[in-house]
């Protein structure tokens, strides 16, 4: 068929000790390509999760085996148990797949649609690639337009940041209290940040933590015992201290809450045991959501996900089908145009014989010159026709070859 | 043509109907044909009433029946201002339904004829029915509004793991919107009952329970631009007050069978 192969190694089955030695950081993976290409094509696909290399060409597959191989460090017989080769159409199923977030760690995740841009932006490519890789990211986009897999959030921070904007829309203008100066309060901090959240305050039994943290954030460090009141001017609070009692009580947002206005505070509670008092959710305009409660949004929507990829894989099947039918023409179709020309060459040269002879006017000279086109055109038309249809399946390549030989019209390549 | 055109609309806001039913369950291409149905069936509907005014003598909508057709298209055509948007799909549901049996009742009343000659001025119907109408037709858009914020502040209240599953819009754009929404419909409302009351006053006559229910609203949809703006009444009760404006309208609207103008 095209020669396009696919030699890769991934999340499923290889282990990260492996994959992180097999990882090819941006620049190194254009260079990989350009090697690989040899005058083809060449792709390298390099994430966390795997290492794809995708090459267009005479032993390509060898050569990406070998390739991978020297990456990797493992010797023959281990690195065949973890990878995995395919080639034309199944290559390309795979590629829609990983596109669209089917074949990652987290289904319908965002990230890896902007890998696959990067690494063909990077890559070495011609028709095929070029082609595959355009058509995979159209996919991508569409299984995200058209499905909600990649709507509903994958983790805790991400699921915080996520209930926030049920209650405040889009997050830019919104303040954030960070109770807390950790790692875990860091994180949300951060996934609320890339939202649009203003981190306005961090508070600390540690005041020189809270301001070492704060100062990443533009934000105001402050005293633990001052938390309460710096309520009143946020929005959202995301607590996860090692406290082993209650930081806010219920009767600390109440107070906070007549100077509100009747703007809600949503208050996020990271911390075990917990830093908000559970009564706060009580309260009318607050939203306290618990470690408990955001895990099980979280697997809700993991469980969400999972049932959007069957949509989502009936979406990379057709794209993928789109793809299939456009390689299978790639063999037909210089068969087609040879053909066409062959015919066409005899067509005019004995035309030319005959004017001559003829001693036809213009009008009756553009009469004959229209009617041996369509001569021509219908006797065409039905092998032109079986010939695409035959492309459609999987005889293409033998009816092209039937075709040149019943003509003889030369290689293909010729 | 009057009956192909009710007819067709019909089946439009119907079809739109269902089919937000199925975007609910499954975000998807039924969003999509509801938000194409709720179009055709407004440009149906739009045909239709276009049709009642060239047949009629004068303006076609002041019994019952023709002020409800009217009322349904001017729902419709505030949320097609900005309901089509997917993060609004679910208020679809509340409306389309709706709009389509009231269309039908509408239709049965006989509200899809030429309709009769009133005594009063063509002028004054347009304004007095007119106005009524879109603060009418906006407060019961606010009214879907408020019921789709109490139910996601339910849902973020219940702790529901499926909270996030669905596309809606946020608590604070709810109450923002329902907010303008009143605070655009009640000048018209306003402006309505000040030009019925103009007319009262030069032909004499007295205040019947349409006007008095029609007072109530006015003074509830008052109350809640002042509570709402000046008193930071946001949220919960700002909705529940809003639907209780609503349920005055729905009593003036639907529930007194009267007009003062057949």
């Amino acid at each position: 068929m095209s020669g396009l192969a696919l030699v890769g190694l991934s999340h499923r089955g290889t282990p990260v000790a492996v994959r992180e030695r097999a990882f090819v950081p941006l620049p190194q993976a254009a260079e990989l390509a350009a090697e690989l290409a040899a005058g083809g094509e060449a792709v390298c696909l390099s994430t966390c999760n795997r290492t794809e290399l995708y090459v267009v060409g005479e032993d390509g597959e060898a050569r990406a085996i070998a390739a991978l191989q020297s990456l990797s460090g493992l010797p023959a017989g281990r690195l065949s148990a973890v990878v995995y080769r395919l080639a034309d159409e199944a290559a390309g199923l795979h590629l829609f797949r990983v596109a669209a977030g089917l074949d990652s760690l987290v289904p319908g995740e965002g990230e890896i649609l902007g890998q696959v841009r990067t690494a063909f932006e990077a890559g070495t490519t011609g028709p095929v690639l070029d082609r595959l890789f355009r058509q995979a990211l159209h996919a991508g986009k569409k299984v995200r337009a058209e499905t909600a897999i990649a709507e509903s959030p994958s983790s805790v921070s991400s699921a915080a940041a996520a209930l926030a904007q049920q209650v405040f829309g889009e997050l830019d203008g919104c303040r954030v209290l960070l109770v807390g100066a950790g790692h875990i309060a860091e994180l949300s901090a951060r996934s609320l940040a890339t939202r649009g959240a203003t981190i306005a305050f961090v508070a600390n039994r540690s005041v020189q933590h809270a301001a070492e943290l704060a100062g990443r954030f533009g934000a105001e460090g402050i005293d633990l015992a001052a938390a309460a009141g710096a309520l009143a001017a946020v929005d959202v609070v995301v607590s996860s201290t090692g406290s082993p009692g209650h930081v806010l009580s219920r009767a600390d947002v109440e107070d906070a809450l007549r100077s509100r206005k009747g703007r809600p505070l949503f208050l996020i509670d990271l911390a075990v045991p917990r830093d908000l008092d559970p009564a706060i959710h009580e309260l009318d305009a607050c939203y306290l959501y618990d470690i408990d409660d955001l895990e099980s949004v979280v697997a809700s929507s993991l469980a969400g996900r999972r049932r959007e990829a069957a949509r989502a894989e009936a979406i990379v099947a057709e794209e993928a089908e789109g793809f299939r039918e456009w390689l299978a023409s790639r063999e037909v179709v210089p068969a087609i145009a040879s053909l066409r020309a062959w015919a066409e060459e005899i067509r005019s040269s004995e035309l030319a014989r005959a004017r001559g002879r003829l001693g036809l006017s213009e009008t009756q000279e553009e009469a004959v010159e229209s009617i041996t086109a369509q001569i021509v055109n219908k006797l065409l038309h039905p092998p032109t026709v079986r010939l695409k249809e035959a492309a459609a399946g999987a005889d293409g390549g033998s009816y092209a070859q039937a075709v040149r030989h019943l003509f003889g019209l030369g290689d293909a390549d010729a | 043509m009057a009956e192909y055109l009710f007819g067709f609309a019909f089946l439009a806001y119907a079809a739109a109907a269902i089919a937000y039913a199925g975007d609910a369950r499954r975000p998807g291409p039924a969003g999509r044909v509801a938000t194409w149905g709720v179009r055709l069936g407004w440009v149906l509907h739009t045909g239709l009433l276009a049709d009642q005014a060239a047949r009629a003598d004068g303006f076609p909508w002041t019994s019952w029946a023709g002020s409800l057709s009217l009322f349904v298209w001017l729902v419709v055509s505030v949320y097609l201002v900005w309901g089509c948007r997917s993060r609004y799909r679910l208020l679809g549901l509340a409306v389309l339904p709706v709009a389509a049996v009231l269309l039908a009742v509408a239709r049965l009343g006989g509200g899809t004829g030429a309709g009769r000659r009133s005594g009063y001025s063509t002028g004054f119907l347009i304004v007095h029915v007119g106005l009524l109408s879109f603060a009418f037709a906006a407060f019961t858009l606010s009214a879907a509004l408020s019921a789709l914020y109490l139910w996601q502040e339910r849902r973020l209240k219940s702790h529901r793991p499926a909270v996030l599953l669905g596309r809606t819009p946020s608590l604070l754009t709810l109450d923002a919107l329902t907010g303008r929404t009143i605070a655009v419909a009640l000048p018209a409302l306003t402006a309505g009952i000040v030009a019925g009351f103009i007319r009262l006053g030069s032909d004499g006559g007295t205040v019947d329970a349409l006007m008095a229910v029609t007072l109530g609203a006015w003074a509830v949809y008052g109350s809640y631009l002042v509570l709402h703006y000046e008193a930071g009444w946001h949220g919960r009760r700002a909705a529940y007050l809003a639907l209780a404006g609503f349920a005055l309208v729905a009593v003036a609207r639907l529930g007194l069978q009267v007009s003062h103008f057949s």
